[in-house]
């Protein structure tokens, strides 16, 4: 009935080629706009000349930086207390900067009328190379900030320096590396887009978008706007995989609206594929510097992390406001340490705005990459195997809730039993047997695990908040009179299956079947407010709104049914979907007839109103922490670097499954993210700052072939605070996944001496690592 | 230029531009907005129709070398309201997330199955090695063509 595999109600209209993504929507008289975007990285705009654009026959308004300024639109704020061009004004920043745009009848004028316009651009001297950003006499990238003299950002720090200097001054072992965690980008098939339509009669703004946070954003547009909010709707129909890069509002989304005002029709904006990896939020770009201390014995004491963080030229990273470097002080990961330190060090650069987006939960990417391959290595410093060295150091049972040597509070994890399943789906003591015999002929096997803990869910308000927006979510439930029922959740699905699940949880806390049960998401104006979908949040804070909503319903039902029946409510036991007097178990009321019972000229008690409906808000006392253990096997080709995984096994643990079918969906979806950053995604640059990763010909997403045929498993550990006992799944295998590949590939390059190579691990990566000398990959390299 | 074709069986004709590309055409002179448009280089493969009974990349097509062909969407899998099995077969083995890659497989699919009525894995992920999914890693459109693949008539299986 609740819990359980079923199909998606979502699909049907999928299939049938029926899906409404924001490029489908067509409003009568809508326009069409495009961005001429720069094609430097850094430079002075001396002139803009727009005539010939605005001749063009079908060309309805060109807007510049200049027109903006004078709406003082020019500059918005970002998510990180920031502002960021709306238009470039004084300098572009980054190659694929926002120019100018066009609002033309139809898409391919205004494309044309692009080429119209010409731009007089006196190239700067950029900064490209993150760690060159604060040298002495860098270039200033962020003048339009007052007093700005460098490209720094912030200082953030974590955990005990002193005491963790203390044990890494007496470790018997200490072992320290250089590892980057390259820019990449989520690139979801469908890419970012809007239509504007501000009606000139009613003074309403309608906004579709793809949009992750459709009320953060609502908000958004109001400060910028001036309109008041229930003037603005934002509507996020089918949105084609967010992963995090439809978080943000983009330039794009502003100058559709200003658009829209300024012709008085609608305005569609959509950007290409291009655009979209070279100007909207990229993911990672993490310079780490680890360093674990350990006994000779292999106990490790303490961790310690040095981070440059690549910010782009405008700081847009979106995450909990007190929170700069996300959660990337998670980094102590699954193990019981006796200290830890991380600093993170944030620069602006040359580049595109981002840093917090594909499924990187917060930046717990970067930190369980960053702990998963210290201990690796750590494990060849000792020679010690790298499973055995995880199940010696892992966080026991009986430790939890553990508190973190960084402040975070574990809710519950059993870790020893999710590594022994993995090993055992693996066959691991088999694998190592077939890699000594491969290894005596010269073959390259490699097997690497990674063992990962999360925290999602952001998250309790008083805590996490997002341009001062507490991180709680809305929830309200109605039931209709003929027991049919409407639940309206803030948070926004782009491919997880909010349409069931959420159905599911109705279903299982009020025995309403889950066909009966509508979910409602996307729309403003038609939903409560809450802070959207990302950071694995929709289950462990939307969910357990609607199951309190629910469970409020199914306690509202009880007093209905024993007026209904004429007795005390504590007479009455719940079976799902029932309430019947203890004892005469015939006796009773179906949730159905409750709601017609609710909606009739029955009596009620004092104080109690009609109707069956309820509302929450519900705001999480902690985050949630799903875990996994990971075991991958790769095959590398001595001669040409190539790197196939031919198995991946993944063991989760993101509490009860509210649908198995779909977490198990969202688990293959993150392995495969995993091949592509591990082996080939990348976006480089040059030292002009050309962005090298700007079309899928050269920035590689796994295929098919690629991927090898995962092989799932799970264990079941809830949340004792979270009222389904569930977690949030994800983003986890996006996290645990690449350092469970790279620690494969390093350790089949073992009898080559490579203790480590950067990813992506190409060919060529491969090749250069067996020679002794691995690449920097955020630059330009082949 | 004037161009006229067969689309989902009907006779269309227009007057068009020459580089309009093909999956322009289709979503937005004839609104059939099933088939999507993901990237500008040809790989994403979310714009892939049928042209003569063969998977084509829609975007990499002129709407004008179109004239005088058979096109087919997605929205002609279904016959009568009935599904294809491919479309059940997505549907029972949760082939999609997000649904935006799900047309352009579905259709490649159809294609592999009425050459290949019983492929392998390896022929099933060849098949598809073309286009993109960023959601499902692949495995249970796998697991979906294989069932359409088991299910060659179109009678639904129990949900």
């Amino acid at each position: 009935m609740g819990f359980g595999r079923m199909l998606r109600k979502e699909d049907v209209r999928f299939v049938r080629g029926k899906g409404t993504f924001v490029d489908d929507v067509h409003v009568p008289g809508m326009l069409h706009g495009a961005i001429l975007r720069s094609p430097h990285a850094h430079a002075r705009i001396r002139s803009i000349d727009i005539s010939a654009a605005e001749a063009h026959p079908r060309v309805k308004a060109v807007i510049t930086g200049a027109f903006l300024e004078t709406m003082n639109l020019a500059w918005m704020p970002t998510l990180s207390q920031d502002v960021q061009a709306v238009l470039a004004t004084d300098k572009v920043r980054f190659q694929g900067q926002e120019v100018a745009f066009v609002v033309a009848e139809d898409r391919y004028s205004a494309r044309d009328a692009l080429e119209l316009i010409d731009v007089d651009y006196e190239p700067l001297a950029p900064v490209i190379d993150a760690r060159q950003a604060l040298a002495p006499g860098a270039p200033v990238i962020r003048d339009d900030l007052a007093g700005k003299a460098d490209n720094h950002i912030f200082d953030w720090e974590a955990g005990d320096e002193a005491a963790t200097s203390q044990v890494f001054a007496t470790a018997d072992v200490v072992v320290s590396q250089d590892m980057l965690y390259p820019r990449v980008h989520p690139a979801s098939i469908e890419t970012c887009g809007t239509i504007a339509s501000l009606d000139p009669v009613t003074g309403k703004l309608t906004v579709w978008s793809t949009s992750q946070a459709p009320h953060a954003h609502r908000v958004l547009y109001a400060i910028v706007t001036g309109l008041p909010e229930q003037k603005i709707q934002i509507i996020s129909p089918d949105i084609g995989g967010g992963f995090g890069g439809k978080v943000g509002i983009y330039p794009g989304y502003v100058l559709a609206v200003v658009g829209s005002i300024i012709t008085g029709k609608p305005v569609k904006w959509v950007e290409d594929r291009s655009e979209n990896l070279m100007s909207t939020a990229f993911a990672r770009d993490y310079h780490m510097h680890g360093e674990i201390a350990a006994t000779r014995d292999g106990k490790i004491l303490g961790l310690r992390v040095d981070v440059l963080a690549d910010h782009g030229a405008f700081n847009g990273t979106a995450q909990p406001t007190k929170f700069p470097a996300g959660f990337f002080h998670i980094f102590t990961g699954s193990y019981d340490l006796q200290a830890a330190h991380c600093k993170v060090t944030g620069v602006y650069t040359n580049k595109a705005p981002g840093g917090v987006a594909y499924a990187c939960s917060f930046r717990v990417t970067e930190a369980v990459y960053l702990v998963e391959r210290m201990v690796d290595i750590l494990a060849a410093e000792l020679g010690v195997d790298p499973a055995e060295l995880r199940m010696k150091n892992l966080l026991r049972p009986e430790q939890f809730p553990y508190t973190s040597p960084t402040g975070w509070e574990y809710d519950s994890g059993n870790y020893p039993r999710a590594l022994d399943l993995a090993m055992e789906i693996a066959g691991y003591a088999d694998l190592r047997r077939e890699q000594a015999e491969k290894r005596e002929r010269g073959e390259l096997m490699g097997i690497g695990i990674s063992f990962f803990t999360e925290g999602v869910g952001a998250g309790p308000r008083k805590h996490m908040d997002i341009l001062g927006l507490g991180m709680a979510d809305g929830c309200d439930l109605r039931v209709h009179p003929t027991g049919k029922a409407v639940l309206r959740i803030s948070c926004q699905s782009q491919g997880q299956g909010h349409e069931t699940t959420f159905a599911q949880i109705v279903a299982q806390e009020t025995g309403i079947p889950p066909e009966d049960v509508e979910v409602v998401h996307g729309d403003t104006d038609a939903t409560p407010f809450g802070l959207g979908t990302y950071g694995s949040r929709s289950t462990p804070v939307s969910g357990a709104a609607a199951a309190v909503a629910s469970r409020r319903v199914r306690d509202k039902a009880r007093i209905i049914a024993a007026a209904s029946l004429e007795c005390s409510a504590d007479d009455l036991e719940w079976e799902q979907g029932r309430w019947y007097v203890k004892g005469d178990h015939e006796n009773g009321r179906t949730i159905q007839e409750i709601a017609f019972l609710s909606h009739s000229d029955l009596d009620l008690p004092e104080g109690v109103e009609g109707h069956l409906d309820a509302s929450t808000v519900y705001s999480p006392p902690n985050l949630t922490y799903p875990f996994g253990a990971y075991v991958c096997v790769v095959d590398v080709d001595p001669g040409t670097g190539q790197v196939k995984v031919r198995r991946f096994i993944a063991v989760d643990d993101c509490g009860p499954r509210i649908n198995p079918m779909i977490v198990e969906g969202q688990v293959h979806g993150g392995l495969a993210d995993g091949v592509g950053m591990a082996l080939m995604q990348v976006m480089a640059f040059d030292e002009v700052g050309n962005h090298l990763g700007g079309s899928f010909m050269d920035y590689l997403l796994p295929t098919s072939m690629e991927c090898p045929s995962w092989e799932t498993g799970q264990t079941v550990t809830p949340s004792p605070h979270h009222p389904l006992g569930v977690k949030g799944v994800g983003e986890s295998a996006t996290v645990g996944s690449p350092p469970a590949i790279v620690n494969a590939v390093m350790d089949a390059l073992a009898p080559y001496g490579v203790r480590h190579a950067d990813m992506p691990l190409t060919p060529a990566q491969v090749w250069l690592a067996m020679q002794g000398r691995p690449a920097r990959t955020d630059l330009a390299f082949t | 230029m004037q161009v006229a074709m067969t689309v989902n069986g009907d006779e269309v004709t227009a007057d068009i531009e020459p580089r309009l590309l093909l999956v322009h055409f289709i979503r937005e002179n004839l609104r059939l907005t099933g088939t999507h448009w993901g990237c500008d280089t040809s790989n994403c493969g979310s714009c892939v129709v049928w042209m003569d009974a063969e998977p084509v990349k829609s975007c990499t097509v002129l709407a004008v070398m179109a004239s005088g062909h058979a096109i087919r969407t997605v929205e002609d899998l279904e016959v009568d309201g009935v599904l294809d099995p491919v479309q059940q077969g997505f549907i029972n083995e949760h082939g999609l997330q997000c649904g935006f890659c799900t047309p352009g497989m579905m259709l490649t699919a159809r294609a592999l199955l009425d050459r290949t009525p019983d492929p392998d894995e390896a022929q099933i992920r060849e098949a598809i090695s073309g286009q993109l999914c960023r959601c499902t890693g692949y495995e249970n459109i796998v697991r979906s063509i294989r069932w359409a693949a088991e299910h060659p008539t179109a009678e639904a299986a129990p949900a």
